[in-house]
């Protein structure tokens, strides 16, 4: 099926947060803070502007907790006395006309008395510089399995590497941006968003209201990727309190410098590994540290840093792991949820590191592989058990012939000998991606859906979660459709609405698809148990019988279903052991590079991504995932780099931050292996994150192919190849 | 800012002629987004490098966030707004739209190229689209939607 709102959006006629129609409205913007760590002294409004014309909002006007509701409440909502980052925000102003609200910001001083900044998050901080717990650590945890030390001493050969990745912003091409008013006594807010129920608990939270009174609603949203997650509960509250002091509805749209700036970006990493090996290549242990720059706020660092650890041993067998991580708070923007979510990090250092063993011990990187990739029956670093019937063998065969691994191999040896600046090379990286939220997180979370029959005998899918490009609003009506036996045009998805939808969870975590498109297939279950249609009925007979519900005026006509994990899930939250996710996608991909030596420009001539996740539910819309994911990712390894400049992001503009264009990429050549997976949706598993795992390094090893070289950091920018190619 | 220090002026939009008075520091996009009601362009970086806001002005496309209203006097613009559903299509079984924040410019550039086929054998499809900034698609569904509105079979 196509794309069921991609007519609107190829048309123009899709309206979003800033085109949708609204009366009366003041434009909202943001004054903030200037440096990256301080008190503030005075914040003092500059004499030349009239400022009786503005509604100004502080600190003073949040009804409830100045405290943003995450899953801690350590960062306000607006900069009370100590401010953590520059850009926080510290003062919100409102007007009839942009014009004259952006000169005004402009004319806003915030005086501050510095206080020593953070910035460097792999050293012990000073006591002066501590200002979350004894030590700026934000969060710790750590797995073990069998015995690191023994196994270290007794391996043939260790081989240890480190391996640092930067930050990337998430560039969705929508920024950010809130509307808010209000109805009676209910707050409403709507905007661009990934997390509606997010959104709500932190505008309960701050502004001491009952759900009843503050209803969220999502507006079409241009791009998300983790990066629309945490942040629009902050700029949700920040429109709140000025429609509640202005009495009028306002509106916020981020600049593209200020959602830049301002908003948050993927975790820089810094990975150790430490590994033993016999002389085969077979893994004997792993022991690696993981260390993420979290930013100046808990926020989502320690979920990140979670499956951070859980990826970071890779798809292998081996019997000795063990894994430490910490978070550490740094003066910058609070680090957040991006697409992959930390096993992107995690998962660069592992493979990059698997070819450092490779030309270490003088094995092929594929056959190093090939030894260790899991099979069934052996566990994964959390003692996971690995089942399913995945050949993750012949997804590895499949990515290497259908790259022509082995022929271009041998011509790039023969085209680097002769060639007088260019130099090709081509690289592996294995991995996988666990599906849904980490270990107890999705029996926490305890997922709502319903389904309600409507009286012309349609059919109303309503679940929180949000279209945000990657095509919910197309999969929900296919899987619905297909599971009660209806044409695709008999199924409506409601609006996510907190006033109409039940809490089906975040958006996010390659989870809709699979987990919340599963309970749309029990919700489905229910409707009929409810009518008492069995599934073997006839074409009609549904339909007819939600109609006669609805004109013998039974009521409402809802089916429900709420989360329940897949049988023989064991999780130990305490310890990290057991089944952290209820499934895993598997992928090889392989990526072809060529550097320019004259100017160190490396970029990526072919690339194939072949992978395993359950069953493809719509081949457009799941190739398109695996497309864009890649070329993001390639952007990551190559060329976008946050250049922070005492803390702040110095090249906070698409001039100088660097995505890839069309011009930049080659096509990216996707095969799917099926194995369809029980508890998904028609047999899908998680498909969003996978994509953004593997790329870089496959890159990255090409380019160490290449050049001969071992890099261990990206981005691979030309100054960083220079660096690495001058002795 | 007081009406004596606005400029009038009259251009066609979308095949018809209008008359509007700018501000000399408004932008073509503001002027079409919020003045006119056309909400179909969108700005993405205000600065150039993205292409959302991307019109065709007098046949060529422009990124609308760079140009200064009272600089279309006389001058013919398209938008997003007067594409036909035959135009998009072919792009919706490709693939090319998701979040769907950069394709109202991704389709003036195409439609721009479809115009003029011949900038195909001189540019690749790659070159030629690469004013236009994605975030989603990876290109390729991008690529395959302006391949199939021109009636190529596949990438050159």
């Amino acid at each position: 099926m196509k794309r069921l709102e991609g007519l609107d959006k190829l048309t123009g006629r899709e309206l979003y947060i800033d085109d949708l129609p609204l009366e009366g409205h003041l434009w909202g913007m943001t004054v903030r803070c200037p440096i990256a760590r301080g008190r503030v002294r005075e914040i003092r409004f500059g004499e030349g502007t009239d400022w009786s014309q503005f509604v100004i909002v502080d600190h003073r006007d949040i009804p409830g907790p100045n405290e943003l509701r995450l899953i801690e409440t350590d960062m306000p909502v607006l900069v009370a006395e100590h401010a953590r980052y520059c850009h926080e925000a510290v003062l919100l102003l409102a007007h009839p006309s942009r014009r004259q609200l952006r000169h005004a910001v402009r004319e806003v001083q915030v005086l501050m008395d510095p206080e020593e900044p953070v910035f460097d998050f792999t050293c012990a901080p000073r006591p002066e510089q501590i200002q979350h717990g004894q030590d700026n650590v934000l969060e710790r945890l750590r797995i073990v399995k069998g015995d690191v030390e023994a196994a270290l001493a007794a391996a043939p050969h260790v081989i240890e590497g480190v391996y640092e990745t930067g930050a990337q912003e998430h560039l969705y091409l929508e920024n950010n941006g809130m509307v808010a008013w209000t109805e009676g006594d209910t707050v409403v807010v709507k905007g661009s968003l990934q997390c509606p129920y997010y959104v709500l608990n932190s505008l309960t939270w701050a502004l001491e209201r009952d759900d009843a009174r503050v209803r969220v609603i999502q507006a079409p949203t241009g791009g998300g990727f983790g990066g629309k997650e945490d942040y629009p509960s902050l700029l949700a509250l920040h429109a709140a309190l000025l429609a509640l002091k202005a009495g009028r509805p306002v509106k916020m749209i981020y600049d593209r410098d200020e959602d830049m700036a301002a908003t948050p970006k993927r975790h820089p990493s810094w990975v150790r590994h430490r590994t033993g090996v016999d002389e085969s290549g077979k893994l004997l242990a792993q022991d690696i540290e993981v260390i993420l720059d979290g930013g100046a706020y808990v926020t989502l660092t320690p979920v990140v840093l979670s499956r951070a650890i859980i990826h970071a041993a890779g798809p292998y067998a081996c019997d000795n792991v063990r894994i430490a991580g910490r978070a550490m708070l740094t003066n910058t923007v609070p680090y957040g949820a991006f697409r992959g979510f930390g096993a992107p990090q995690t998962q660069f250092a592992n493979e990059r590191h698997m070819d450092v063993i490779a030309h270490t011990l003088g094995i092929e990187p594929a056959e190093l592989r090939r030894i260790n990739l899991l099979r069934d029956g052996q566990s994964t670093s959390t003692g996971q058990v690995i089942e399913g019937g995945t050949d993750r063998q012949a997804i590895l065969q499949t990515a290497l012939e259908s790259s022509e691994y082995d022929d271009r191999r041998t011509a790039h040896t023969a085209f680097n000998t002769s060639h007088p600046y260019l130099r090709r090379g081509i690289g592996l990286a294995t991995f996988y991606h666990g599906a849904g939220f980490t270990g107890s997180g999705e029996v926490y979370l305890k997922s709502k859906v319903r389904v309600a029959g409507l009286p012309d005998g349609k059919i109303e899918v309503q679940t929180a979660n949000t279209e945000i490009g990657q095509g919910a609003i197309t999969v929900f009506t296919e899987i619905a459709a297909a599971h009660l036996g209806l044409p695709t045009n008999d199924v409506l998805v409601a609006e996510p609405d907190t006033h109409r939808v039940p809490n089906s969870g975040p958006t996010v975590a390659s989870r809709t698809a699979m987990v919340v498109g599963r309970l749309v297939e029990r919700a489905c279950d229910d409707l009929r148990a409810r009518l008492g249609v069995d599934s073997g009925t006839s074409d009609g007979e549904l339909q007819r019988a939600i109609v006669e519900w609805h004109e013998r005026g039974q009521g409402p006509l809802v089916g429900e279903a709420l989360y329940e994990p897949p049988p023989g899930i064991v999780w130990d939250e305490k310890n990290y052991r057991g089944d952290a996710y209820g499934t895993f996608a598997w992928a090889a991909y392989v990526a072809e590079v060529e550097v320019d030596l004259r100017s160190y420009t490396a970029r990526v001539t072919d690339f194939v991504a072949v992978q395993e996740i359950g069953r493809v539910l719509n081949p457009t819309l799941a190739l398109g995932q695996i497309q864009g994911g890649v070329v993001q990712a390639i952007g990551w390894a190559l060329t976008e780099e946050c250049q922070l400049r005492d803390g702040a992001m110095a090249n906070n503009q698409l001039t100088n931050y660097i995505i890839p264009t069309a011009a930049d990429v080659p096509p990216v050549r996707v095969v799917f292996l099926e194995n369809p997976y029980p508890y998904g949706a028609r047999g899908c598993k998680g498909i969003g994150e996978l994509p953004m795992d593997g790329p870089a390094p496959a890159v990255a090893n090409a380019i160490a192919e290449a050049l001969g070289i071992e890099p261990h950091a990206i981005p691979l920018t030309p100054p960083r190849l220079m660096e690495l190619m001058t002795p | 800012m007081s009406d004596n220090q606005r400029i009038e002026l009259r251009f066609q939009l979308n095949g018809e002629s209008v008359q509007v008075r700018v501000h000399p520091s408004d932008r073509l996009l503001d002027l079409l987004r919020y003045d006119l009601g056309l909400p179909g362009t969108k700005e993405g970086c205000g600065e150039g490098e993205c292409g959302a806001c991307t019109v065709l002005m007098d046949g060529v496309p422009a990124n609308s966030c760079l140009i200064p209203a009272y600089q279309v006097r006389g001058r013919t613009i398209l938008t997003i707004e007067s594409t036909e559903l035959a135009d998009v299509e072919p792009l919706l079984a490709a693939g090319t739209t998701q979040c769907g924040a950069c394709t109202p410019g991704v389709v003036m550039t195409a439609r721009w190229i479809r115009d003029h086929p011949e900038l195909l054998e001189r540019f690749g499809s790659r070159q030629l689209m690469a004013g236009n900034l994605c975030r989603c698609t990876g290109y390729d569904g991008i690529i395959d939607g302006l391949l199939a509105l021109v009636g190529q079979d596949e990438e050159a």
